[in-house]
């Protein structure tokens, strides 16, 4: 249970409450992961935080990780100016499994949920097999639109990129509405696509209803869920969704067998 | 001598025993009295066992009577486990400090010398197995824990009194210890006198052994202990069918017995407090004045708040969504994530329950009116609709 020394080489502000941390590992170099894998981030005296790699896999000298300021570890992460040293402990978990992707992938994001499937996009776009990569993202607003850069890129190199806001401001020209609204359009041939979906267990489940509806395997349905996690290790218990350990046969997990009847509002 | 020779002790046998293992470099430790219970003890001999004394136990009740009994071992469990022997319920993670501007993180070693645990209940050590199923599965076993497990030296006696809340013979865990112990005692007290009969389980166990002074049991004295095994599963206060146990709840989530129950269950995790099994921690930071970082374990409970909490919120918000959760994890979903039951039927839930809450009754309960209130079938309920359809 003991992390790993990282320094914060890069800050970079995302939106106004998201902010991507650039670690090198002290005297090293990052060990391998998979997209869609987590690490379990210390900032020391505070505490820790589960937080997904955003960056892709690779040869990088640094790892990236994107985090929202929602509480006491979030914010001294937010915060923390390059030099700082963090804690580092992982990758855990399971993958977004890119390595079989193949034919059409839908790739739908709400909030803070881009993070983790950044890296697998990138690697989508780079994937032989993979002949339509569609990306749809949903933000409340344009401020906490993420990963402007990123998007721009993604459209070049062939991505059909699609961006939602809840609500729009003065500025906004893009689509208003829900993440599921871009769906409709999407031009994919359910009998040979693949999903991957991040974001509110709300926005998860009607995305996945909307793929289902269209014929998409559940199988091919992948999520991302999020639980306490205070290990990582399978240790501490925390990370239970019915017959899961997340931190181990999660946080990506397939739209099938019990895991439909198992969200949120199921358990309260 | 092989591990299957039974060969027969006295108490100044077991005294000896006791010394020996103390000369080995071990902790002897054992069951006590204390403050009206049998709980794990240091001890220096068989003096400081319980002679004599019996619990009386059912449903929210614990009571110890003395008679004149001459048997140390006549009792079932109480409400501490072995568990904090090899998992305690506080332990540091690491601590970090700045020297020289730069970082320092230090893990503590396992302090304390091995224990030797005498008199653990058959149920006792299934529990153990229990654990090392979840911290001691490889590859990522808990090291704090592997070490003191791994050190500990196990004496088992088998329950020749099972409690009013003991259901170990449904569960296949006792009355008799079947493996995982060093030493395997059975207690005798009949015309012949008080003696023990002890077999070996590990070649350390037989190393020990063969350093007292034994005799080879007589078929007379075997056979008294099936007798007395037999009088012990005859007497189990409770039991619980297992049968397509974990598929039985996996399919009731929307029972209304969970609401039965948890009008009743005051979520104040008594229960998980003196599970054998019960593994959940919290990890937490604190800093001192010297801007030490210290990391700290600490046992925890899914009837707490806390427990799922995320965003602000708890998962489980409500006394059902959490007994639900501890009981279809001890008897069902452990069998998903670990491959075993999550229960070793010693009964200490039902015992220790303020309100005398009782999962074998919980659970046939729900079996008596097993489909009737199947999956969906709350009006609420339904969220996932066509994800349900699908195979
Ligand atoms: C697999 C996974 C991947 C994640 N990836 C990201 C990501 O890429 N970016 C991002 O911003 N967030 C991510 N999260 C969410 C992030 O872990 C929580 O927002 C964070 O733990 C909140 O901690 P806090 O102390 O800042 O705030 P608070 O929510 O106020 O925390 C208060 C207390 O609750 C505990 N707590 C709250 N949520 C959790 C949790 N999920 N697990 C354990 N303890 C918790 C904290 O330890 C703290 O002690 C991820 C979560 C999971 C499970
Ligand atoms: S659930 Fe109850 S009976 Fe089963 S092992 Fe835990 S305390 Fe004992
Ligand atoms: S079942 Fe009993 S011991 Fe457990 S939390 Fe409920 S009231 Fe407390
Ligand atoms: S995070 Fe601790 S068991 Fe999964």
């Amino acid at each position: 249970m003991r992390p790993v020394l990282h320094r914060v080489v890069d800050r970079r502000r995302e939106s106004d409450d998201v902010v991507t941390l650039a670690l090198e590992p002290q005297g090293g170099r990052p060990w391998p992961f998979r997209a869609g894998q987590f690490h379990m981030l210390s900032a020391f005296g505070v505490g820790e935080a589960a937080i997904s790699v955003s960056s892709p896999p690779g040869d990088a000298p640094v790892v990236e990780h994107t985090v929202r300021d929602v509480g006491p570890v979030t914010h001294a992460m937010c915060t923390a100016p390059p030099g700082t040293l963090v804690g580092v402990r992982g990758p855990f978990g399971t993958d977004w499994g890119i390595e079989g992707a193949a034919g059409d992938v839908v790739v739908a994001a709400g909030g803070i949920g881009l993070a983790p499937l950044r890296g697998a996009i990138h690697q989508l776009l780079a994937s032989p097999r993979v002949e339509r990569v569609f990306v749809v993202v949903g933000a409340r607003s344009p401020a906490q639109v993420m990963f402007g850069e990123d998007l721009e890129v993604w459209a070049t190199r062939g991505a059909r990129v699609a961006v939602t806001v809840d609500v729009a401001d003065r500025g906004w020209r893009g689509h208003v509405g829900l993440v599921t609204s871009l769906l409709g359009p999407l031009e994919y041939d359910p009998a040979r696509t693949s999903a991957l979906v991040c974001g509110p267990e709300i926005m998860m489940r009607f995305t996945a209803r909307a793929l289902l509806d269209r014929g998409v395997e559940p199988s091919r349905i992948r999520i991302s869920l999020e639980r306490n996690m205070q290990c990582g290790l399978g240790w501490c218990g925390h990370c239970q969704l019915g017959p899961l350990l997340l931190c181990r046969d999660g946080p990506v997990v397939t739209y099938d067998g019990a895991v439909p009847g198992l969200l949120l509002e199921r358990e309260r | 001598m092989g591990h299957d020779d039974v060969v027969v002790i006295d108490d100044v046998g077991l005294d000896g025993l006791i010394g020996a293992l103390r000369e080995a470099g071990f902790e002897p430790a054992g069951p006590v009295v204390r403050d009206g219970a049998i709980v794990p003890g240091a001890i220096r001999g068989v003096g400081d066992l319980p002679r004599g004394w019996h619990d009386r136990q059912a449903p929210g009740h614990y009571r110890l009577v003395h008679s004149d009994d001459r048997r140390y071992f006549a009792w079932a469990v109480g409400p501490a486990s072995w568990k904090a022997a090899v998992f305690p319920p506080v332990q540091e993670v690491w601590r970090a400090w700045e020297r020289d501007g730069a970082l320092v993180v230090s893990e503590p070693p396992v302090a304390g010398a091995p224990m030797a645990v005498i008199g653990a209940r058959p149920c006792e050590l299934a529990a153990l197995a229990v654990l090392d199923g979840v911290l001691g599965r490889p590859p990522v076993a808990d090291p704090g824990y592997e070490t003191r497990r791994e050190r500990a030296f196990l004496v088992v006696v088998d329950c020749a009194e099972p409690g009013g809340s003991c259901f170990c013979t449904s569960m296949g865990t006792g009355p008799a210890a079947a493996d995982g112990f060093d030493l395997a005692l059975t207690e005798l007290d009949d015309e012949a006198g008080h003696r023990f009969l002890v077999r070996a389980g590990t070649d350390r166990g037989a190393r020990v052994l063969s350093a007292l002074a034994t005799r080879p049991a007589t078929d007379a004295e075997l056979g008294a202990r099936e007798d007395l095994l037999e009088r012990a599963r005859a007497a189990m206060g409770r039991s619980l069918d297992t049968d397509d146990l974990p598929g039985l709840l996996a399919r009731n989530l929307e029972h209304p017995r969970w609401d039965e129950v948890a009008a009743r269950c005051l979520a104040c995790g008594n229960c998980t407090s003196v599970c054998p099994t019960c593994f959940c921690s919290d990890v937490r930071d604190t800093t001192d004045v010297t801007g030490e970082v210290r990391r700290t374990r600490t046992w925890a409970s899914c009837f707490d708040l806390d427990h799922s909490y995320l965003h602000g919120n708890a998962v489980r918000s409500s006394t059902r969504a959490r007994y639900r959760q501890w009981m279809t994890h001890k008897l069902s979903t452990w069998w998903d994530q670990f491959g075993m039951s999550g229960c070793v039927g010693c009964g200490r839930c039902i015992t220790w329950c303020p309100v005398g809450i009782d999962l074998t009754e919980e659970a046939a309960a729900i079996r008596a009116s097993d489909g009737t209130f199947g999956p969906g079938s709350t009006a609420a309920g339904a969220p996932t609709g066509s994800a349900r359809v699908a195979p």
